[in-house]
């Protein structure tokens, strides 16, 4: 692996109650690429992608073993402030999830909450993050209106730059274009190739082909095992395990 | 700045779970100091005397309840045996048979019935129920009657309750699904039929709630009972007497004439027999509204 | 086959008839309110405290009864809400899904919800001997407060069930506590329901007489005091009502009158704010 890694994964197990539903996970995600986590439904991919922002633990019945160290720092420590861990990640959901409130607000509350009150700071940030998700020319002239009234891909953009606001150094993304039309699908996959240099990207999906065409690396998983990861390449046209042949041909799904 | 947020965060937890434990002490507060009050006249009488003797003389110290339990029990019964088959029809026809343009315009106007505060009842009781009972009902049986009576009490917290029950009803046969219905009218079940056999079978635990409910209220109800019952402290013996029920008793009467010994007791006695009452059939109501809710699912 | 079409037909019918008679009954209600309330009804009723007592006055308005009404249950409605809102917020932001003490907070608001109003009062009445007050508006404050404050939690409670869990996690994800999603957008989000969980429990408060009877007192005079009895509308038109004399009980229906248009424009003011704050809402 030629990068360094910022997220490192030691011995991960998480249990739904009696429901093993991540087993053993160890791996090392590289830095400042597009890593995708792929597998058939109920593997434990968005499992894994909300153990990175500790989003798991708003589960009922929930158990974590193991560690997963961001910056060298185990999140899972009790004393691990959760809200400083969930900072460092954006997250990008499968239905876009805009908040109660309007256009401006939604790119600001982030900010906001982490301490920024002069209002021409937070009118640059909400200016510069809904460029950065490319949505500032739809929405410059209304955007004290209510996030609701945006069109879904809008919406999706606008939880990118929601997202991007808070200055993560990850972005994670489940599934983020399952609920869109394939042109606002490109736009939102044109975004992730623009900040693939800034940022580390961790991407859950179902598409095989979005996988392919977008990461770098790629970490398989089956019924909560770790199956096989490696450069997108080696996995696509030479995966070592049987397994992994047979879900990429589509026997297994 | 950290620690702050995470402070206040943990601060309004603490406070919000206290708030939550609140609502579990305050039943326990309000049954154990009704309890404490009425411990006095507990210890000086039995119950069995307190429930079955009919005398009411307070300044003799005779306290018998039994006349205003059974005023409550009649004019309770009078008001579900009125209520209930009409607010389950209108409940059906409403959630199953009306043109959406009706049930727009009802379940508002159900809705706004059950906002009109009791004492308005109280007032349509005393200008409408009660001459009428007084002018037609009555004489009609050949009795002759003030109109203030078990009827007049009954009718108006029919009225009352029916707003209570159809709401609740709707809700119900609503949680029914359609899937349900469906399947069976495809095997050639006409409306009524799969209403009868199917969406009131599923919906029953719920429509007994919701008729417990009914129930519960009317058996509280104090101001339009107090207004129409005629408050005659003998137990009645037809729906054209007058009656005494407890609520109507202890707003009549707490509050004046402390100095009466066992007086304040006996009245907040009255009032833990009540929310004793209430408490069991609410509990009843919300344990088969929950088996609905789950069945549903 | 014929039969089943008849027997179909007279239910039906009977259901029709059913609804007609409830929804009369509500019709009945208003129009009588309206006939005897209207003639009695005039400029003086609303804008005057009455002249020679509640009891025997035959002029002068019931404004004190108005404006006691109206600083009661703003009171108690107060009270209520720094009540129920954290309760409500405990049992859908902090509080796991599968929580005993929910539960049981859920069970006991709904016992509280049914608890008549007239023990209220008498539950009222006696912690206010315990506290050495007497009769006054802060002792119906307090009772108003206890007996509609299981009404708001419980409504508040059904809305923000509504609210999508996702849409917390959208506000963890960025790094907010829960009393910050709480606030900003739990309460945001539920806010029409809100809103109208609070109108319908005021409402409730003003109409209720049973519990302020031996809580709040009367007074023939407008008392902002906490600590002095003050007038409410129900009890108004109970003591008019119940005066031999034509003339004053004449008052009773215009008092009457009043209070239903008040709880009225309550119930379609709540309809327009519940629209009014919709826009921000995600569906």
């Amino acid at each position: 692996m030629e990068s360094t890694s910022h997220i490192t994964v030691q011995n991960l197990n998480v249990y739904y109650g009696d429901n093993h539903a991540l087993k053993d996970i160890t791996i090392n995600i590289p830095d400042k690429q597009i890593t995708a986590i792929i597998g058939p439904s109920g593997c434990g991919k968005t499992t894994l992608l909300r153990a990175f922002n500790r989003l798991i633990d708003t589960v009922d019945g929930v158990r974590i073993t193991g560690k997963v160290l961001v910056d060298g720092e185990d999140i899972f420590d009790p004393r691990a402030d959760v809200t400083m861990v969930r900072k460092k990640m954006g997250l990008l959901s499968q239905r876009p999830y805009p908040l109660p409130m309007s256009i401006f607000d939604n790119v600001a509350y982030g900010p906001k909450i982490h301490g920024i009150r002069k209002k021409k700071v937070l009118e640059e940030i909400v200016e510069h993050h809904l460029k950065m998700a490319s949505l500032w020319e739809e929405v410059r002239d209304r955007l004290h209106e209510p996030a609701s009234r945006l069109s879904i891909g809008q919406q999706q953009r606008l939880c990118l730059a929601r997202g991007l606001a808070v200055e993560p150094e990850f972005i994670l993304a489940d599934e983020p274009t399952s609920a869109l039309d394939p042109k606002s699908s490109l736009y939102i996959e044109n975004r992730f190739r623009e900040l693939r240099s800034q940022f580390s990207i961790i991407l859950v999906t179902h598409i095989l082909r979005q996988a392919r065409r977008l990461a770098d690396y790629i970490v398989f998983l089956y019924l909560g095992e770790l199956i096989e990861h490696g450069p997108v390449n080696e996995i696509f046209e030479n995966p070592r395990e049987e397994r992994t042949r047979e879900y990429i041909r589509g026997v297994i799904s | 700045m950290k620690s702050r947020r995470l402070f206040k965060d943990n601060l309004a937890r603490s406070i919000m779970w206290f708030s939550a434990i609140f609502c579990i002490l305050l039943v326990i507060l309000i049954g154990f100091a009704l309890f404490q009050r009425s411990r006095y006249i507990l210890a000086m009488k039995s119950l069995a005397d307190l429930f079955f003797l009919d005398s009411w003389h307070p300044l003799k110290g005779e306290f018998g309840f039994f006349p205003f339990i059974m005023g409550t029990l009649w004019v309770t019964c009078t008001a579900v045996i009125i209520s209930v088959p009409l607010s389950f029809l209108t409940a059906i026809y409403l959630s199953e048979y009306a043109p959406r343009m009706i049930r727009e315009w009802a379940k508002p106007a159900i809705d706004l019935l059950a906002g009109i505060p009791s004492v308005i009842y109280g007032v349509w009781g005393i200008l409408v129920i009660v001459p009428l009972t007084k002018n037609y009902i009555a004489p009609f049986f050949g009795r002759h009657s003030s109109g203030y009576t078990v009827f007049a009490a009954g009718v108006v917290l029919a009225v009352m309750i029916f707003p209570v029950i159809i709401h609740v009803s709707i809700e119900v046969f609503r949680s029914v699904s359609f899937e349900l219905r469906e399947a069976s009218w495809a095997l050639g079940a006409t409306k009524w039929q799969t209403i009868k056999h199917v969406v009131v079978r599923k919906a029953l635990p719920g429509i007994i709630a919701a008729n417990v409910l009914g129930f519960s209220r009317a058996f509280g109800e104090t101001m339009a009972v107090l207004m129409v019952a005629g408050n005659v402290p003998k137990a009645p013996s037809s729906i054209l007497d007058p009656a005494y029920p407890l609520p109507a008793l202890i707003a009549n009467n707490y509050g004046e004439m402390l100095s009466i010994p066992l007086y304040d007791s006996a009245l907040l006695m009255a009032a833990l027999v009540l929310f004793i009452v209430v408490l069991f059939f609410s509990i009843l109501s919300r344990f088969a509204l929950v088996r609905v809710e789950r069945s549903s699912e | 086959m014929r039969s089943r079409k008849i027997e179909e037909a007279i239910f039906r019918g009977i259901m029709i008839a059913a609804t007609l008679v409830v929804l009369s009954c509500s019709i009945l209600i208003l129009a009588t309110i309206l006939i005897k309330g209207l003639p009695a009804m005039n400029l003086d009723m609303i804008t005057k405290t009455p002249k020679g007592g509640y009891y025997l006055g035959k002029s002068g308005g019931i404004l004190n009864a108005i404006v006691g009404s109206i600083l009661l249950t703003g009171g108690a409605t107060l009270v209520s809400i720094f009540l129920s809102l954290p309760v409500a917020l405990y049992a859908n932001v902090y509080a796991d899904k599968s929580s005993k003490l929910i539960a049981f907070t859920r069970v006991s608001l709904d016992v509280l919800w049914g608890v008549p109003s007239i023990v209220y009062g008498a539950f009222g009445f006696t912690i206010m001997l315990f506290l050495g007050l007497k009769a006054s508006l802060l002792g119906g404050i307090i009772a108003v407060a206890l007996l509609i404050f299981p009404i708001m939690s419980r409504g508040m409670d059904e809305v923000m069930r509504m609210v999508p869990k996702e849409l917390l996690n959208s506000s963890y994800a960025l790094g907010a506590t829960r009393f910050e999603t709480a606030l900003k957008v739990v309460v945001r989000q539920a806010l029409p329901g809100i809103l109208s969980a609070v109108l319908i429990a005021f409402g409730r408060g003003i109409g209720d007489a049973a519990s302020v009877i031996f809580t709040a007192g009367f007074s023939d005079r407008i008392n902002f005091s906490l600590f002095e009895p003050a007038a409410t509308l129900p009890l108004a038109i109970f003591f008019q009502l119940g005066t031999p004399f034509p003339e004053v009980q004449e008052r009773a229906y215009a008092s009457a009158l009043i209070l239903t248009i008040i709880v009225f424009l309550i119930s379609i003011g709540s309809r327009i704010l519940i629209r009014r704050y919709s826009k921000h809402v995600i569906k």
